[in-house]
């Protein structure tokens, strides 16, 4: 089965000089839920753009379902819809006439039953005559992705979808995600939450500075790059980690009551068992234990962290003449107490 | 052809008039009112007839000329400056549209207001002065082409201006002025000769004299000419038009 986009050796350069792209590839399966992460000013909404014909492409190619963006732009327009970031609505028209001049803008014929099942699955129905500007910043943000549904997209951009709205809307909306990845809709989404990534997404693409760092199934990116820890509650509080223990890298706790080893979730052996030997031997006793693995926020941080001075180190190897400052890794936003 | 996309942008644009009808309609009505207050009433007293017309009745022409460019570009220009300014342009430039549907639905509902409007007007006037129109067919040709083609430049206009100023900037400090001065309260024929000459680098005053010839058979140059110029202002606006979809410019990066 093809991809359903394919992105070849994609650059955008604006006349700014700015380099948003540089030598993108991408593919996205179909029906999967696919999240774009990257800092602010990374290149995931000049991608999106791109691909939705809103900017224009300097080189490269981007195919829709094998037809090229550009020689059959209506073919591969209408297989898309597009949620953008900023909450851009119609504010004088009312809510039905907004979504349903979208399906009509799209080509679509009328079709009140379609436009009532989206306004309704968006908690909408009830404000469907209200005008636009009425409405509260989640609605519109409601409103916006009723209007790119009202087509019937099979691939569905988010861009951003949940910034700004509440929990209970989130979760929401991430139902609404999974029921219509459930219908066989692609869905892209680029978000700063991760958590949302993590819940959400089969495949998670990490873009940095206008490359694509890492594609990869979220899972294995979490088994491949993510790191346990196993923290040992014990029995008697220590000094000090015994010289003996030297070699795993243990961490005590300031209370001096918890010992903490980190070990890598690949490969075969952990170190586990060793250690415990060793704190047998240590005559170091424990009364219980607890593992925790690391978030796909720690991966990203540490990934983009990696780009940024690797990019850094190439810069200077150069020579340092074109030496870009140093890059701020922005920390995407953890909203750990939604986590659904 | 997507014509369900023209439908809509042509539905969308019409229902704003609606919601705006007294900026829409009622207003240029009013101010059309006032001019055959002032002009009709003030100086058609001392201006009984003009080539054998009454004074009040040979400046509707140029009346309904002066709201049908006014507002032509007025409405073309915000119709499609609008969404650039909100935001809501990103829908359009991501909707499976061509650059010529695009045009269509919007210069096609700017035009449609504007000779709404011009009949209206035409109404009103008939309220005021007694008229006849001698040629209707062409009457309604100079009316539509006219329409259409400052709906195009002002689709222009909103792609070219930056800011709500801009907006006005060449309806209030170029096509008004030209209007004024392009024989719509006068014929040209009244003016010193080298005015006269001087008159006929003013594109409007083709505009003004082939639709006044429509009315009374009276033109300051001949029909043909009004209606070649008419053309040409028409076929240089949509090599504009032309050019801003096939570059992008100000639409898309």
């Amino acid at each position: 089965m093809h991809p359903v986009i394919t992105v070849a050796k994609l650059c955008k350069t604006y006349t700014s000089g700015f380099r948003a792209l540089k030598d993108v590839d991408l593919e996205i399966r179909r029906g999967e839920i696919f999240a774009l992460l990257g800092p602010n000013g990374a290149g995931k909404t000049t991608l999106i753009s791109i691909v939705c014909g809103i900017v224009n492409r300097t080189s490269g190619t981007v195919l829709v379902d094998g037809h090229d963006i550009v020689a059959d732009y209506r073919l591969t327009r209408a297989m898309i819809g597009l949620v953008p970031q900023e909450l851009t609505t119609d504010a004088f028209e009312s809510v039905w006439n907004t979504v349903s001049f979208s399906r009509g803008l799209f080509g679509k014929p009328p079709d009140p039953t379609h436009i009532e099942s989206v306004l309704k699955s968006l908690s909408l129905w009830e404000r469907r005559d209200s005008k636009v500007m009425t409405l509260s910043g989640g609605m519109k943000r409601r409103l916006l992705i009723a209007k790119a549904l009202s087509h019937e997209p099979s691939i569905l951009f988010l861009d951003e979808p949940t910034a700004g709205v509440d929990v209970e809307l989130r979760r929401e909306m991430w139902a609404l995600v999974r029921s219509l990845k459930g219908r066989g809709v692609t869905i892209i989404l680029t978000t700063h939450y991760i958590d949302e990534a993590e819940e959400m997404a089969d495949r998670v693409g990490v873009i940095n500075r206008g490359e694509i760092i890492l594609v990869e199934d979220k899972a294995e990116l979490m088994r491949k790059l993510g790191r346990k820890q196993l923290t040992l509650e014990l029995r008697q509080p220590l000094e000090r980690v015994p010289d003996d223990l030297a070699g795993y890298g243990l961490e005590l706790s300031s209370d001096r009551r918890e010992l903490v080893y980190t070990y890598e979730v690949r490969g075969g052996d952990t170190g586990i068992r060793a250690l415990l030997d060793a704190l047998a031997a240590a005559d170091i006793g424990f009364r219980d234990l607890r593992t925790t693995e690391s978030s796909l926020e720690e991966i990203f941080v540490s990934l983009v962290s990696r780009s940024v001075s690797s990019d850094d180190k190439g810069a200077s190897e150069i020579g340092g003449q074109a030496r870009r400052g140093a890059a701020t890794v922005e920390r995407p936003t953890a909203r750990p107490s939604n986590k659904a | 052809m997507n014509l369900h996309a023209v439908k809509a942008i042509y539905r969308f644009e019409m229902a704003r008039t609606r919601r705006t009808l007294m900026q829409s309609i009622v207003s240029p009505v009013i101010s059309t009112s006032l001019y055959f207050v002032v002009f009709g009433a003030a100086i058609g007293s001392r201006i009984q007839h003009v080539e054998g017309v009454a004074y009040g009745a040979f400046i509707v022409p140029g009346l309904i000329m002066l709201s049908l460019l006014t507002q032509s570009i007025s409405n073309a220009s915000f119709g499609i400056y609008f969404p650039r300014f909100v935001g809501t342009i990103y829908e359009l430039l991501s909707a499976p549209v061509s650059y010529f549907e695009i045009v269509l639905a919007y210069v096609g509902a700017a035009a449609t207001k504007s000779i709404v409007l011009g009949l209206i007007i035409l109404a009103t006037a008939a309220l005021f002065v007694p008229l006849s129109i001698e040629h209707p067919a062409w009457m309604v040709l100079f009316l539509v082409l006219t329409s259409v083609t400052f709906s195009l430049l002002g689709f222009v206009i909103g792609i070219w201006a930056d800011g709500f100023e801009k907006l006005q900037l060449v309806p209030l400090l170029i096509v008004t002025p030209l209007t004024f001065l392009g024989g719509s309260f006068y014929s040209i024929a009244m003016l010193p000769p080298v005015w006269q000459t001087l008159s006929l680098f003013n594109p409007v005053v083709y505009l003004v004299s082939g639709f006044r010839w429509s009315f009374y058979g009276l033109a300051d140059v001949s029909v043909g000419v009004s209606l070649g110029m008419t053309l040409v202002f028409m076929a240089f606006f949509i090599a504009i038009v032309a050019w801003i979809f096939r570059t992008g410019y100000r639409l898309k990066t």
